[in-house]
């Protein structure tokens, strides 16, 4: 062997050979030095022709807020200094475990002791048409950003293709370099698996006020182009032009040389404890291993990793014990933060804090009395903070009260009892924010007899804007009344210490537009509300928004969600409308055909003059909609908290006692107001004379036909406290009749609480101000009508209609079948 | 890709986000699969505990579903009734691979039996 005088000849040292110059390699490297500087002989192989640099950092550079030798981690003269050879720029392209050598691309070969596998990951590259097309990259290394860097001089459009934390930087830095970039991301929420719906939401927000278009829900079909990049199409057939897109979807772990050798391949190369894989000479660490099932696409693991394998190396093996994970956007003046399990579950408490006016969302998940998970927005000052506890699994039972106000109030200065923190203010504090309104002035407010939250809402304005200091004001209520504090209105839910009024003013008030955006305004306590909340704000949302918001399906009740009513069996029962209650051989026809296809057990006439059909199936609904569809019938909203029916009696046209045309007057009311959602229910009927056969005084709108005109009778109810209507007025001709009753609906869609019926509105308001609305105020009755007839033009749709000819299929059929082969026990 | 243990039953974005699809076990109850607004997935046999309510059709919040016939709140990690109400809905393990909903064919059988 003397005639070949290498260097590794004289060296007796054992060899270690690392493939991967990044961040995982080196920071092993380095562990390993730190132990022990001189037991090793070193050799790195890295396919970029460059240095050790912090891949994390290329965020900033691409922004311009770093250049490339501000990231570099180990420098030329660290490789020099230690006596490491560094192979940059050929990568390993074998591994042979027989000869235990490894050859790169360009032939080099290279023998080892100890190998080291850091081969990262790769960027997930969707397999779309056109990803291939130049111009088309992913954000993984400098090449990445020099491509970008060269795109942005050009100037133009970039598509980025995912809305996680790579995506979103990549995003943030090519807007700073002056493109106009739109940000494709295929679930509705940004970076949904760190944040909440809530943080995603605001932080989506920050992102379009900063020019940036956001595409949530959004699938990518294909990437076109002739020769280069032209544009991103969407499957649902949007055309964004782009002169550039950065896949950013997701990184895969890098495993392909280890599974060519033989190793133990899962996810990621799978290592013990001691990051040593199925081949004891064969180490592995970073983002391509796989231990205990867990695979990492983050540095802070890293570290650990490489700690524990470096003990290994030098026979003082500690173990490693997964890591839980953190992350913080890097994207200046938007702080995101997120740690550990944010999915909530049995026995999570989540404690909430929103402050609107700040834009901050902090939620603290504990479960046990331990911190599992935290998702910060806007204040992340105390990510660490939450972490570390969390990390360390710190009882914080003694915390638990002031966790959410961070380390300095829960740990240091702040009073352990929040009352008594109150009563430590002094008079010139300033309680509210939004009305600047003092302790002082709070406290005499309530001094002149403003004995509850409301009170002090309606006199002094502290807490009635945002409602962040409710709390601080019920405090100063207990401390200055003791017992004697009134309970305000009964809050809309758990999630909120708003009632129905204060939300629905405040939606108008400040234009709030989606359930998210309410949640945050108005601090809700839950990340997204609970079953009582959820439709009422949807229902609110609705009515102040008309033709604009989108109706959010799954904050609806199943029998709105599926346009049918659920039965105790789970099969649905299906009311066809007909109007004013008039039917016709087709229909008929058409009825009798629906039951025996689909075999419904029962059909019965119900009470407002309409058929049901009983015992359907989820899966048969858009089928049988649409063979009533064909006979030209459309939905009847027997589900719905909307327009029931319209129950008329024959009146003139065959009643010897009829006074006038009650069943047309029916099917015109019917018309004009079918399709519309209210806070509840809504029935109404037509008689014809004062005899009443269609029960007209037991409805929520009902008309009695008299000789001379339309007596309008309103808020009747037959239901387990029966109530006769309240006579509003008298009109002289049917379009008074008309017109007044949308005035009324209108009335009650917008002030009425959500699952409020007619009857208990108007015990509450008073038949007085019903009538000095609709009958005293006729400018503001015409205006009333006007927004009805003008919400109406967008809720005559039949979703019958829509969903036999396919729409939200996904509600009907089921998601798979599983035929057992004979495996039932 | 349907193993001895585990069913593939489609991807993930098939379930829509705070909602459910149902899986159907032929000879057996159906059981209802639930993405959570975090997107987390469950699964469940497809009836209540109270009076056998069909909880995929349910509004889905936070880790919860309300159960559609009358409103009780059903943990979906562990299937037990929340609050007030006692009662257990057997639960299914799911694992995501890949975008794949998998879930145990063993589990299936003995909630759908």
């Amino acid at each position: 062997m003397e005639h070949r005088p290498l260097k590794a000849e004289t060296d007796m040292r054992e060899h270690l050979v690392v493939i991967g110059n990044g961040m995982a390699g080196c920071r092993a490297v380095e562990e390993l030095l730190a132990r022990d500087p001189t037991r090793y002989r070193v050799t790195i192989f890295g396919a970029e022709p460059r240095v050790n640099y912090n891949r994390i950092m290329l965020s900033p550079v691409l922004a311009g807020e770093k250049c490339f030798e501000d990231i570099v981690i180990n420098d030329a003269g660290w490789y020099a200094d230690n006596g490491i050879a560094l192979i940059a720029g050929d990568p390993v392209v074998a591994i042979d475990r027989e000869t235990k050598t490894v050859t790169t691309r360009g032939g080099v070969s290279e023998s080892y002791d100890k190998l080291l596998i850091a081969t990262g990951s790769d960027p997930f590259i969707i397999p779309v048409p056109g990803k291939d097309l130049p111009g088309v990259i992913a954000f993984r290394d400098m090449d990445d950003v020099d491509t970008m860097l060269a795109a942005a001089d050009a100037g133009g459009d970039a598509v980025v293709i995912g809305g996680g934390l790579l995506g979103l930087e990549a995003a943030h830095g090519l807007t700073l370099r002056g493109m106009k970039v739109t940000v494709i991301h295929l679930m509705p929420t940004l970076m949904e698996r760190q944040l909440d719906e809530a943080a995603g939401w605001l932080l989506k927000n920050a992102l379009e006020a900063r020019g940036q278009t956001i595409l949530t829900g959004a699938d990518t079909a294909e990437i076109i182009g002739e020769g280069k990049v032209e544009g991103v199409k969407l499957k649902d057939g949007t055309l964004i032009p782009a002169s550039l897109v950065v896949m950013a979807v997701g990184i895969r772990p890098s495993v392909a040389l280890a599974r060519d050798a033989g190793l133990a391949v899962g996810r990621g190369i799978q290592v013990d404890d001691h990051m040593v894989t199925s081949d004891p000479a064969v180490l592995a660490v970073g983002e391509c291993v796989e231990h205990d099932g867990q695979v990492y696409g983050l540095v802070a693991p890293l570290w650990d990793m490489c700690r524990s394998l470096a003990d290994g190396l030098v026979e003082k093996p500690t173990g490693y014990r997964g890591s839980v994970t953190s992350t913080k956007l890097k994207v200046s003046g938007i702080d995101v933060f997120s740690a550990g399990d944010f999915s909530g579950g049995d026995g999570c408490e989540d404690i909430v804090l929103r402050d609107a006016s700040r834009g901050v969302y902090k939620r603290v998940i504990v479960k046990d009395d331990r911190i599992v998970g935290a998702v910060l927005y806007g204040d992340t000052a105390d990510g660490g903070w939450y972490f570390d506890l969390l990390k360390k699994q710190e009882d914080v039972s003694e915390l638990r009260d002031l966790l959410i106000f961070g380390h300095a109030f829960a740990a240091g200065g702040g009073a352990a009892d929040p009352k008594t923190a109150v009563a430590a203010l002094s008079d010139d504090a300033e309680i509210c924010g939004c009305n600047g309104v003092t302790k002082g002035q709070v406290v005499s407010c309530i001094a002149k007899g403003a004995h509850s939250l409301d009170a002090v809402r309606g006199t002094c304005k502290a807490s009635a804007s945002c409602g962040s200091c409710t709390g601080l004001v019920e405090n100063l209520l207990a401390l200055t009344l003791g017992d004697d504090v009134q309970s305000g209105p009964k809050t809309m839910c758990k999630c909120t210490s708003f009632g129905h009024d204060d939300v629905r003013r405040e939606i108008v008030a400040q234009g709030m537009r989606s359930i998210p955006e309410v949640m945050q305004k108005l601090h809700w306590t839950t990340p997204d509300g609970c079953s009582s909340c959820r439709p009422a704000l949807n229902y609110y949302l609705l009515c102040a928004l008309p033709g604009e918001y989108v109706d959010d399906q799954q904050s609806r009740f199943v029998n709105e969600r599926l346009h049918a009513n659920i039965q105790k069996d789970g099969t649905y029962s299906v009311v066809p409308r007909m109007w004013g209650g008039l039917t016709n051989p087709t229909e008929l026809r058409a009825i009798a055909d629906v039951v025996e296809k689909y075999n419904a057990p029962m059909v019965k006439v119900t009470g407002g003059q309409r058929l049901d059909i009983f015992g359907i199936k989820k899966e048969d609904l858009p089928a049988v909609w649409a063979d009533l569809n064909a006979a030209g019938m459309v939905s009847g909203h027997a589900y719905g908290k909307a327009l029931r029916t319209v129950k008329t009696c024959v009146g003139s046209e065959w009643c010897r006692f009829g006074t006038q045309d009650s069943t047309g007057l029916g099917v015109k009311l019917e018309r004009m107001s079918w399709g519309s959602w209210m806070p509840h229910k809504f029935k109404i009927a037509v008689s014809g004379c004062p005899r009443n056969c269609a029960e007209a005084t037991i409805k929520d709108f009902g008309v009695v036909c008299v000789d001379s005109g339309y007596e309008l009778h309103v808020g009747g109810n037959g239901g387990i406290h029966v109530r006769a209507t309240d006579l509003l007025c008298k009109v002289a001709n049917e379009q008074e009749a008309m017109d007044y009753c949308a005035a009324f609906i209108q009335l009650y869609r917008e002030e009425a609480r959500y699952l409020e019926r007619t009857a208990p509105w108007i015990e509450r308001v008073g038949v007085d101000y019903v009538k000095a609305r609709i009958i005293d105020d006729e400018a503001g009755r015409e205006a009333l009508r006007a927004r009805f007839l003008y919400s109406q033009s967008f809720s005559q749709d039949d979703p019958w209609a829509q969903r036999a000819e396919g729409a939200e299929a996904e509600h009907h059929a089921p998601m798979a079948r599983f035929i057992p082969q004979g495996e039932f026990a | 890709m349907t193993t001895a243990e585990w069913l593939d039953i489609g991807w993930v974005d098939q379930i829509p986000v705070r909602g459910s699809r149902t899986v159907q076990v032929e000879g057996g109850d159906d059981i209802a699969v639930f993405r959570t607004a975090e997107g987390k997935v469950f699964a469940l046999l497809d009836r209540c505990p109270h009076k056998h309510g069909r909880l995929s059709q349910g509004i889905v919040h936070g880790g919860a579903v309300a159960c559609p016939l009358h409103n009780w709140r059903i943990s979906l990690a562990t299937g037990e009734a929340l609050g007030e109400d006692k009662g257990c809905t057997p639960t299914v393990p799911v694992k995501i691979d890949g975008g794949r909903v998998l879930i145990c064919r063993a589990s299936t059988l003995k909630a759908a039996a």
